[in-house]
């Protein structure tokens, strides 16, 4: 029988699954306090998945405030946090709209679904802000590249990225593709989606205008995906991977469409350009639940809606089942009463099936009637946005002082010629500095026409007027052994790697997106790790001047009862005037003198040599210097701008020997290098000191015109080589030359050999 | 009058921006069809794009050959109009039987996306006739059926009539028989090709401008052919 809340009221002892559902007693007793009786079932469903740590942010929110009480003043930023997405002005008349997320437990169940919907919701997240979603990236991370677990997930998880992602027509251009043992039972699954809109024409998830008509359109609604949210973004997710847990959880995980998703877009974008629509909410996480009292809160106040009209997959659902079904490819739109005939007929045009379910209404409460009995009769504002808060305890890791203390130091360093030889060859092919070619190549980069830079470049560029060229560039970054070293410098590195790339594609950096992936927030060692990255990553931002525009937070990321690594990945928008103008990291086939700008320092904390050729993680990570990050942005941007780079690679994994070997191989082509003079040659190829980047200048010229944006910035500038086009050999002089051939066999046959 | 090349948008169409872009960039103006068109109103040619027409659900191509669009298209096609199918196009064709054989999945199973080098072997069809014969232009493919197969009379009957279009250079990346990446009819009016000619119109955004001569060429044909 249906719970409604008549019968709630008439049963207020009935017992409630509220813990299963993930509530704790204080929580149920709060929503008790909050509708003066129990709540009926279908409440418990809105309430339980709204107030999960995905919807509610309760254990982030306290420290989250920090982006905006520490943003730098931009007068770009037209929609900001709570909304689906940033969106930021990039001029003539032209808006952009970002975000990343996660999809992180899902991708791990069922990689191949778990990361098409990752894709799929975050592109809707997009659309909803009234936008083209125009180019997709994402950061990867998984367990041991020779596991046999990696070798089910990634594949998985990279065909079902391509999958989706190449169905709509999303060009790829970017990401990360990294392994550490600390995601073996845990990899990170994170999307980044860019979309394009008039400034003028952005839309909101606001249910407004008593009597407006609310809209459900897209797929039918099924039991896929219910308790998504609060089952695999939660503390339930571990109980229930082990063996003899609570539940299979693969009925958590959504089932993807593209095709449906692919005309979703087009409906929304004829329904936006004909002006049919008041208001728009994507149904991602929580689906209708969220939907509903989300755009009811930010709206009007109040929303009547009739369950019983929702089409379904399975006619028996319950209520409460198709207010938590997480169903993918479905959206929910306030129409204006006189605007609905038009608004269906569009619809109709793409085959999309709509469905009236109900009216705004100036109630200030959420009615929800199932076959005419009323199912739900909550203030949408409870659930919404005033959910409960936690100022969670956290201390600093006890193990902490003892990582930072064993530094690198103590590691033996090649010193011979063919060690140094030997050392870039094995790094170069390490799998996280490898070629990740065997995965890109599984995205579709060219799709939409305007993609102009794309992995393995440092950033992708997009395009997105082709009157005049303007375009954006976005790079994602994240280095979690930085981060587990520590937190408040890891992501400040993240921040200054991404900042870097862009700026080295010739993009003037604006703003920031981020996902947050930590372990449980419950564990008061995370926690500490948390509240230092998010400190970082505001104060970074407010350093550089660009503001956080959105994000996402994933809690209870764990290897057994490990926690991953802190691993805050950090997206960074730029805009060029002129596309044309962008700078590639591959060496020209011209020739031209290769100038090394910043400094380096001996740096190996949480390196990639460490790490790969000892398996070593401790010490400190490089120093973080945003002043040097802002003016290193400014010469390679002004460079860009005035055409005096032909080519430009920012240095980190690996450093300078990584940046070396990649450019060679982007251009196809031969180096001569001269370490600098005072370095050790060991420090010179492989430290990671940050701020730095390798860019070529053809002519005196245009050396000169570099030196003197360099010096006007007390940036630290040498001359370290050539690119030979003639040669096919990168010459380290003095020490060692690989020829093209050997560094490209090194480097790109390592994902082959281990993914086929 | 420029030359009209209509670009059919199959719902699950996803280059078919590009394809209209090129066809512009030739100097010929882009004709937007849908699906439901009942007719060709008076389109000159048809690029038929790439994508994932109706999520190509139940075999690439095998729901859009039904599209009512594709009924004028078969018509007119038959009556000598050039059809370009590109990738997702060329499926169309083939289960139109327009052209002969088939597009199965790749033999790498995987979807592949890479720059790559083609030689065109037949210069003189409707779409290829601004190139040079043995002529190697890169485009992208970007594909996860691309594998062209054909009974071995076909294959041999289409290489004794030089209605191989274009092959694969330096590997073959998805199993097609005998390196196959474009054939065409008897007539040479109708083309499938699965690289994608329209992805490599300008370098700022492909891998070259190699592209650009399918469609000066049927540009050329038909103001030769109105002339």
């Amino acid at each position: 029988m249906i719970d409604t809340v008549e019968y709630a009221e008439k049963t207020p002892d009935e017992a409630q699954p509220w813990a299963k559902l993930g509530l704790t007693e204080g929580e149920y007793g709060r929503i008790r306090d909050i509708l003066g009786r129990r709540p009926t079932a279908s409440e418990l469903a809105i309430y339980s998945v709204m107030w999960s740590e995905h919807c509610s942010y309760k254990s982030s929110k306290v420290h989250l405030r920090q982006f905006a009480d520490k943003a730098p003043a931009s007068d770009r930023l037209l929609a900001g946090i709570g909304e689906n997405a940033g969106v930021v002005d990039v001029g003539g008349g032209w808006a952009v709209t970002f975000k990343i997320e996660s999809h992180n437990h899902p991708s791990y169940v069922e990689p191949y679904q778990g990361a098409a919907t990752g894709v799929g919701g975050i592109v809707r997240d997009i659309l909803a802000m009234g936008a083209r979603p125009v180019a997709v990236l994402d950061p990867l991370r998984f367990g041991p590249a020779g596991a046999p677990d990696t070798a089910r997930v990634l594949p998985g998880v990279v065909a079902g990225i391509g999958g989706y992602g190449n169905c709509l027509g999303l060009p790829t251009v970017g990401g990360e593709v990294a392994f550490d043992p600390c995601y073996a039972g845990n990899p990170l699954v994170n999307a980044l989606c860019v979309g394009v809109l008039r400034r003028d024409r952005i839309r909101r998830a606001h249910a407004s205008g008593v009597g407006n008509t609310v809209i459900l359109l897209g797929a039918k609604t099924g039991r896929d995906g219910i308790g998504g949210v609060s089952v695999l973004a939660s503390a339930t997710f571990e109980d229930s991977t082990k063996p003899g847990g609570a539940r299979p959880l693969r009925p958590s995980v959504q089932v993807g469409d593209p095709f449906a998703e692919k005309v979703l877009i087009e409906c929304c974008l004829e329904l936006y350009d004909r002006d049919l629509v008041v208001g728009i909410q994507d149904l991602g996480g929580a689906g209708l639940s969220c939907a509903t009292t989300e755009m009811a809160s930010a709206g009007t106040g109040g929303m009547r809606i009739d369950l019983d009209r929702v089409p379904l997959r399975e006619p028996s659902m319950t209520p409460e089942e198709v207010l938590a079904s997480e169903s993918q490819e479905r959206m929910c739109a306030v129409v204006e009463p006189s605007a609905v005939d038009d608004f269906l007929a569009v619809c109709a045009k793409w085959d999309v099936l709509a469905t009236v379910l109900g009216e705004v209404t100036d109630t200030g409460r959420l009615r929800v009637h199932w076959h005419g009995e009323q199912v739900v009769d909550v203030p949408p504002h409870t659930v919404a946005h005033a959910g409960p808060v936690y100022d969670r305890p956290r201390y600093r890791p006890s193990d902490l002082d003892a990582l930072q203390a064993s530094g690198p130091d103590v590691l033996p360093r090649p010193c011979t010629p063919d060690e140094l030889r030997s050392t870039l060859l094995q790094l170069a092919g390490s799998p996280n500095l490898a070629s990740k070619r065997w995965v890109t190549d599984q995205y579709d980069r060219y799709v939409q026409g305007n993609t102009v830079l794309a992995q393995p470049e440092d950033g992708g560029v997009i395009r997105i007027d082709e009157a005049t060229g303007r375009g954006v560039a976005v790079s994602t970054d994240g280095n979690s052994r930085y981060a587990r070293l520590d937190p408040y410098a890891g992501a400040q590195l993240a921040l200054a790697e991404a900042y870097r790339n862009v700026a080295a594609t010739g993009g003037t950096p604006i703003a920031v997106t981020n996902c947050l992936n930590f372990g449980s927030p419950e564990d008061p060692a995370v926690m500490w790790q948390f509240a230092e990255a998010v400190r970082g990553l505001a104060d970074g931002c407010a350093a550089l001047g660009t503001p956080v525009t959105g994000g996402n937070v994933s809690f209870y990321n764990s290897t057994g009862d490990t926690a991953i690594h802190p691993t805050p990945i950090v997206g960074v928008l730029g805009v060029l005037d002129d596309v044309a103008r962008r700078t590639s990291i591959g060496f020209p086939a011209t020739g031209g003198t290769i100038m090394l700008l910043g400094e380096t320092r001996d740096e190996f904390g949480g390196s990639e040599w460490a790490h790969a050729i000892h398996g070593h993680l401790g010490g400190r990570p490089p120093t973080v210097d945003l002043e040097r990050e802002r003016l290193l942005g400014e010469v390679l941007v002004a460079g860009s701008q005035q055409v005096l780079l032909s080519a430009a690679h920012d240095l980190s994994d690996g450093g300078l020997a990584q940046a070396l070997v990649e450019s060679c191989l982007r251009g196809g082509v031969g180096a001569r290098v001269t370490l600098p003079d005072g370095l050790d040659p060991f420090v010179a190829l492989f430290a990671e000191s940050a701020a730095r980047a390798v860019v070529v200048v053809s002519g005196p010229e245009a050396e000169r015109r570099l030196a003197d944006l360099c010096i006007a910035r007390s940036l630290p500038y040498v001359r370290i080589g050539t690119v030979t086009p003639g040669t096919a050999v990168l010459d380290v002089a003095g020490l060692f030359a690989v020829p093209v051939a050997e560094l490209r066999k090194a480097h790109e046959s390592t994902l082959p050999r281990l993914f086929g | 009058m420029p030359v009209r090349v209509g670009v059919v948008t199959f719902p699950g169409s996803l280059d078919d921006r590009d394809a209209a872009r090129a066809v512009g960039l030739a100097g010929g103006e882009a004709v937007p069809l849908w699906h439901a068109d009942p007719s060709l109103y008076d389109v000159d040619a048809v690029v038929l794009p790439g994508g994932f027409s109706y999520g190509d659900y139940l075999r690439c191509g095998a729901i859009a050959r039904f599209a009512p669009v594709m009924r004028s298209v078969v018509d007119r096609a038959r009556g000598g109009m050039p059809v370009l199918g590109i990738c997702n196009g060329f499926q169309i064709l083939c289960e139109s039987h327009l052209l002969p054989g088939a597009l199965i999945r790749n033999d790498v199973r995987r979807f592949v996306c890479q720059d790559q080098r083609l030689r065109v072997e037949n210069a003189r069809t409707a779409w290829t006739s601004a190139y040079d014969g043995g002529a190697e232009p890169v485009l992208p493919i970007k594909s996860g059926e691309g594998g062209y197969v054909a009974d071995r009379r076909t294959l041999d009957e289409l290489e004794a009539a030089g209605q191989v279009v274009l092959r694969y250079l330096d590997g073959n990346p998805n199993g097609s028989y005998r390196d196959i990446a474009g054939i065409c009819d008897e007539t040479g009016a109708i083309v499938g090709v699965m690289p994608h000619p329209e992805h490599a119109v300008d370098p700022l955004t492909g891998p070259s401008a190699d592209g650009l001569g399918f469609f000066v060429s049927v540009l050329r044909r038909l103001v030769g052919s109105a002339a």
